[in-house]
């Protein structure tokens, strides 16, 4: 078999790799391998709209099959790829298949964080794949008792499918307050609110402790001694990278497989990407990141994919995410706990913006807060400002009749 | 036969910016570009038909503010993921004061 370009994993990290690849011109070989049988899929709709839509849901494919073999680009599904010979640089696939590669990209992903007393519950679920999606989905039914471990992005998302599917829900959470990670705090109430004129119930300071089974319900005793009888309980208490497999090829992991700005491991033959790696973000002085974010990993798998074709590019980009919870859409640019000061923009009546300044003024993070995507463009417009390492004027940032865009041009 | 439709005024639009016109139960994207010229396009994003009118305009570029999708609002050609079906795009011609647009 000719030597050529291998991608492991083909969620959306590695499927931008695959492309880029070829969008660079590079006429080799390009395998890209994953474990999951379905062609690769987005993943955000699974907590949105493949809960609440009103047909059988469908999966959101990244790429049409004739556009994988337009490129020819061979994608194995259903493959796991079980262990890495740096030696004679091969990878062995679960079925003996080798697959010899010129240089490799790991684009592993994450897996739900598991919650050890809720492992062996038959009524705990978690959300990653389709058919994750699939099992929670079908019994989101009118008057399910739901409880849902951890209010982050997932378990809220979650929540709000589960009301507009008509059953109740409680959200455990630990910490002080929901969206601890990554969201500013007075964005966190305008949700908290949202979630709870819908009739969920929240529980802060609250840890979900012992899951016992009957046949058709799980009783989750909490840690301020209450027990909650649910249909079913949904753990969604963050994400593990997976790397398992670096690990066994004697890479460098940490929290994730560890790359420099060039998304290459300690191996210079073998890159990794999206959420399975942690990185150095350039813009906040190297500091080191591991995110779990769509727009990431299709930015880190195309970056990934020029660099093993020899680009030296250093990734740059401004992180970036999104979330949906019933009419509202959540977006946030940069890292806002790098900001110590913070500016507030309101844009019409139900939407506002804060822009989060660094003790010298440079604009960090932007993150905002409104009905459907009214806040997306002016958190597009501050992201670039962002990426300019920009200190706007705080006095026009909170003007809403100041537009962004002549910040920019200044 | 032509259809020309009339849209709003010149004036309406920001340079670089873009407007949502809604005709006859479908929504459409009037820009105007940096050069004071205007573009039509279907209104609706091609990933998740998300209106484009919310987005940025740069340039001869329309972003969707969900995903950040890009498009070249005068040919409605899709620049890439997420999105990778082309925007349809309509005639636009601006007369005494109006624009319109010619909806086929
Ligand atoms: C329910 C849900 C909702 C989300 N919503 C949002 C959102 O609103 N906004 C946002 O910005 N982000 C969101 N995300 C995050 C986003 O989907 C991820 O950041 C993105 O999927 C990461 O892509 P990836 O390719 O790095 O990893 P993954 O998508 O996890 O893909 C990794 C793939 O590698 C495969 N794999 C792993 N090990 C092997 C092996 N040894 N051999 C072969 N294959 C292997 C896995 O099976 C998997 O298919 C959401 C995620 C989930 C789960
Ligand atoms: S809806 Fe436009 S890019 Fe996703």
């Amino acid at each position: 078999m000719k030597m050529g370009m291998v991608i492991i994993g083909a969620g959306e990290c590695g499927v931008r790799a695959a492309f880029a690849l070829r969008e660079s011109g590079y006429e080799g070989p390009v395998t890209l391998i994953g474990a999951e049988r379905h062609l690769p899929y987005e993943r955000p709709p699974l907590s949105k709209d493949t809960m609440v839509s009103q047909d059988h849901p469908a999966r959101r494919t990244i790429a049409a099959e004739a556009l994988f073999n337009e490129r020819n680009i061979a994608f194995i599904g259903s493959s796991t790829a079980s262990s890495i010979d740096r030696g004679n640089k091969l990878v062995k696939l679960e079925d003996d298949r080798q697959v010899p590669y010129e240089r490799l990209l790991l684009a592993t992903g994450a897996i739900p964080r598991a919650l050890p007393p809720a492992t062996n519950s038959r009524h705990c679920f978690t959300l990653r794949s389709f058919e994750d999606a699939l099992a929670i989905r079908a019994r989101l039914r009118p008057g399910a008792r739901i409880v849902i471990v951890g209010g982050g992005f997932i378990g809220l998302e979650l929540a709000a499918s589960a009301r507009q599917r008509g059953a109740s829900v409680t959200v455990i959470e630990p910490q002080g307050r929901i969206m601890m990670r990554g969201v500013p705090e007075e964005i966190a109430k305008v949700i908290d609110t949202r979630h709870r004129d819908a009739g969920v119930e929240i529980l802060c300071d609250t840890g979900a402790v012992s899951f016992t089974d009957t046949v058709n319900n799980v009783a989750v005793s909490l840690s301020n001694g209450n027990v909650i009888l649910a249909d079913l309980a949904i753990i969604g208490i963050g994400a593990t990278p997976v790397t398992a497999l670096a690990e066994s090829a004697g890479l460098e992991t940490g929290n994730g497989i560890i790359v420099n700005d060039r998304l290459q491991t300690s191996d210079a033959e073998i890159y990794a990407a999206g959420d399975c790696c942690i990185f150095p973000l350039a813009l906040y002085g190297g500091r080191r990141v591991r995110l779990e974010a769509w727009r990431n990993a299709q930015e880190q798998g195309s970056l990934a994919a020029r660099n093993m074709l020899g680009a030296k590019e250093q990734y740059q980009s401004v992180p970036w995410f999104w979330s949906d919870q019933y009419e509202l859409g959540l977006q946030v640019a940069g890292l806002p706990d790098e900001g110590k000061q913070t500016i507030r923009r309101d844009v019409g009546e139900a939407a506002f913006i804060l822009f989060h300044l660094a003790g010298d003024g440079r604009l960090v993070a932007a993150s905002g807060i409104g009905p459907g995507n009214s806040v997306g463009k002016d958190i597009r417009l501050a992201e670039m400002l962002i990426a300019r390492g920009a200190r706007p004027d705080p006095g026009q940032l909170a003007a809403s009749n100041v537009k962004l865009k002549s910040l920019l041009a200044a | 036969m032509s259809n020309w439709i009339e849209a709003c005024a010149p004036d309406d639009i920001d340079e670089e910016d873009v407007m949502r016109f809604d005709h006859a139960g479908k929504t459409f994207a009037i820009y105007r570009s940096p050069d004071d010229e205007f573009f039509a396009t279907d209104g609706l994003c091609t990933h998740e038909h998300i209106h484009l009118a919310d987005g940025l305009v740069m340039d001869e570029i329309i972003e969707c503010p969900k995903h950040n999708g890009r498009f070249n609002y005068k040919t409605g050609e899709a620049k890439g993921a997420p999105v990778c079906v082309n925007l349809r795009t309509y005639p636009v011609k601006v007369e005494s004061g109006k624009v319109l647009i010619e909806l086929g």
